[in-house]
């Protein structure tokens, strides 16, 4: 039965709903998270203006995606950088194996690289004998267990210290250590070495710049900086809705990102990189490689409705104040994107049929939207994957909606109809109430069903003549 | 200083502030079988200011709810009685953030190009939310109403985040006897879980939403959650009664008319 995304998903997701201890760890953390971010958004002259301002220079770049990214490819091309436009993930794929071959590498590190796991990257290098390890902390971890990342922004951020620590005795031999600074210095340890043994690093990028032909990357543990800096060859896996017509657009985008992101008034590092080395400079890649990457991204470009979403910057916030995300965590979605953005745009990357169920877990509620800092109308977009997948295949529920709209639209249907819920309820109560057969079961399971007045108020009304 | 008068409202205010209006009021289904009490406090305060009710008994349902579920046909169906209604009244009052929403907000969207596009626009500015008609409308904040309750507010979201309606049911609260109006220190603007047909496509988690909430309003010290949403109110009582939790949930109009 749960073979197909929407049946793991329900499983999923109703398992962890019910999941107090797990509950209560996210909210602990996402408490922690509200308490850093709100003084630092109050510390902005105006947080509002900064989001249109954000939103307007990403409608800027999203709008004309072809000159902004052609202009890059120009830029980074004059230093030296080698850009690979790649339309879907088996294109990516091959590029980025055609490099690791063409330079005789075996081992790879990786900073963050959320678009590798969109194209399955690791599994791939993996299965073709390459050794592939994560030097983000939290991707470390998830690799060490196996699991992909629960939150694209913390990745690990469903584990207690004690779980880490087993996962660090059973998997790397250390003794039990429960501190987490002590527990970083574990993973240090062995990352070090990695990154000096690597032939080649592989970056995402927070932000392209089309004007300097620079990347941007964002970080607080300086693992980007050192898998950028040390293997001899450096690859950036992009996706292409990440430039940003010029540099001093940054000025704005670093903050509002940390934030947005973490509740920090600027990420810890943050450093532009301009290609490989220089004629004259000490050190750097010998080789710099960016590969853009669409992957059904020009696909949701061409929906003018939702295009908007492709200013995520994918900070997490939406994740964050999320009380679905809350309650079910980022695992259930089985997404590379998780939370509220994850439920709009992966209908367009991998499937509207097939990745609907995610628009429809969610109450609409809108915290999304009023959070995110590039304005993505996040909640009514879940409506629009709703619209669009119905208006392809009404199924059943089509009829059901004909039906509910011919009684409601009819006062006799209406009103009959209420008197019959009247009559039913006491039967209702006695007979069916929270078993089996009792058609709204879902409801009962947890709640009281509303008790139904003894009078309609257009009963009283016609009363009250 | 004027004294205040204590029950009623003052009729030299009412005067010069407002004049009477015919006031069309749009009581959906859950208004309507579960909560008459409220859609009658709205009926009685509104003719207490001196205005004159329009009730068109027909319109049981907005749309919104095939509308939530993607079904935009059925929802333009049911929709479109309504907004030739509509079209006609003076003002439209609704008891309930999540309709009056849909109203004001999703009809425009939902008509997008149909011949009915203009007229959902013009619709759309006669719409007002009951609390909103009398603090943003009428300049109305103090009702003469006395309740001896600590109570706390619940924002249904399309109230708060479609309508950004806010401030009006707490001036309302804020002006009646007796009341403690205290906030909710977590979850403040969470949503309570509901969201209609997700209530029981997702019960599970659904529920889980609804018990952050829940657990909110009881850690307020609030003997009652008060709301301006008659679907929130219907999840948050569900969850209450059935958690064996003395907490009462009561629509702002019935706070609204106790003296």
């Amino acid at each position: 039965m749960s073979a197909t995304p929407a049946g793991t998903f329900r499983e999923e997701s109703g398992r962890l709903a019910g999941d107090l201890e797990h509950r209560r760890r996210i909210a602990s953390a996402m408490g922690k998270y509200e308490t850093a971010r709100g003084p630092r958004q109050g510390a902005f002259l105006s947080w509002e203006l900064g989001r249109q301002a954000l939103a307007d220079t990403k409608w800027e770049a999203v709008n004309r995606l072809d000159e902004h990214l052609e202009r890059f490819e120009k830029e980074a091309t004059a230093r030296g950088t080698q850009v690979h436009w790649c339309r879907d993930a088996a294109e990516a794929r091959d590029a980025i194996v055609g490099i690791i071959r063409r330079v005789g590498a075996r081992r790879i590190v990786k900073s963050k690289v959320m678009t590798s796991e969109e194209i399955h990257l690791n599994s791939l290098l993996e299965s073709l004998g390459f050794s592939v390890v994560e030097s983000d902390l939290g991707e470390y971890i998830q690799q060490l267990k196996d699991e992909p990342p629960y939150h694209f922004v913390f990745p690990c951020m469903h584990l207690s210290r004690e779980e880490i620590s087993g996962l660090f005795h059973d998997k790397l031999g250390t003794a039990e250590e429960h501190d987490p600074e002590a527990l970083t210095m574990i993973a240090r340890r062995v990352l070090r070495e990695k990154y000096v043994e690597a032939d080649i690093g592989i970056t995402g990028a927070n932000f392209v710049v089309a004007e300097t032909g620079m990347i941007s990357i964002t970080e607080n543990e300086g693992n980007a900086r050192l898998t950028a800096a040390l293997p001899r060859v450096t690859l950036s896996l992009v996706g292409l809705e990440k430039v940003v017509p010029r540099l001093g657009d940054l000025a704005l985008f670093l903050p509002m990102l940390a934030t947005a992101g973490t509740g920090q008034p600027l990420t810890c590092y943050n450093t532009f990189y301009g290609g490989p080395r220089q004629p004259g400079e000490a050190d750097g890649p010998e080789e710099w490689h960016v590969i853009l990457l669409d992957n059904h991204r020009t696909e949701l470009l061409a929906d003018p409705e939702q295009r908007d979403a492709l200013h995520c910057i994918r900070c997490g916030a939406c994740l964050n104040v999320c009380p679905v995300f809350r309650a079910i965590g980022g695992l259930s979605y089985g997404t590379t994107y998780q939370g509220p953005v994850g439920s709009v745009i992966t209908p367009h990357l991998r499937g509207l049929q097939d990745w609907k169920h995610l628009s429809g877990a969610s109450s609409l509620c809108g915290a999304c939207t009023d959070t995110c800092p590039v304005k993505i109308d996040l909640h009514h977009h879940l409506l629009h994957n709703r619209r669009n997948a119905a208006r392809e295949r009404g199924g059943v529920e089509r009829w059901v909606w004909k039906a509910f709209s011919f009684v409601m639209r009819r006062p006799f249907l209406y009103r009959m109809g209420m008197r019959v819920a009247r009559l039913m309820r006491p039967l209702h109560a006695a007979l069916l109430e929270g078993g089996m057969l009792d058609p709204v079961r879902a409801w009962t399971m947890s709640r009281e069903l509303p008790e139904l007045a003894e009078e309609t108020f257009r009963e009283r009304w016609k009363r009250r003549g | 200083m004027r004294s205040r008068p204590l029950c009623g409202i003052d009729p030299v205010q009412r005067a010069a502030n407002f004049p009477a209006m015919t006031v069309t009021l749009f009581v959906p289904c859950l208004m309507d079988a579960v909560y008459p009490a409220a859609a009658m406090g709205m009926v009685t305060l509104l003719e207490r200011l001196g205005h004159r009710i329009d009730f068109p008994e027909e319109l049981a349902c907005c749309g919104q709810p095939p509308f939530n579920a993607g079904h935009w046909a059925e929802a333009r169906e049911m929709a479109r009685p309504v907004l030739k209604r509509l079209a006609g009244a003076e003002v439209v009052v609704i008891g309930s953030g999540s309709c009056g929403a849909m109203l004001k907000v999703f009809y425009r969207e939902l008509f997008a190009g149909e011949p009915e596009e203009a007229m959902a626009a013009e619709v759309a500015g006669k719409v007002w939310e009951f609390s909103s008609f009398l603090v943003d409308r009428l300049g109305v904040t103090d009702v003469g109403a006395r309740f001896a309750r600590r109570v706390t507010f619940h924002d249904g979201c399309h109230g708060l985040r479609e309508l950004r309606i806010k401030s009006a049911p707490r001036v309302l609260l804020g002006n009646v006897r007796d009341l403690e109006l205290v906030e909710m220190s977590e979850a403040v603007e969470t949503c309570c879980g509901f969201g209609g047909t997700f209530a029981t496509k997702h019960a599970a988690v659904s529920t889980a939403m609804g018990e952050v909430k829940c657990a909110a309003a009881v850690a307020s010290g609030a003997e009652v959650v008060v709301s301006n949403d008659a679907s929130c109110l219907m999840h948050l009582r569900g969850l209450l009664v059935r958690q064996g939790v003395p907490l009462q949930t009561l629509h702002l109009a019935e706070v609204l008319v106790q003296s």
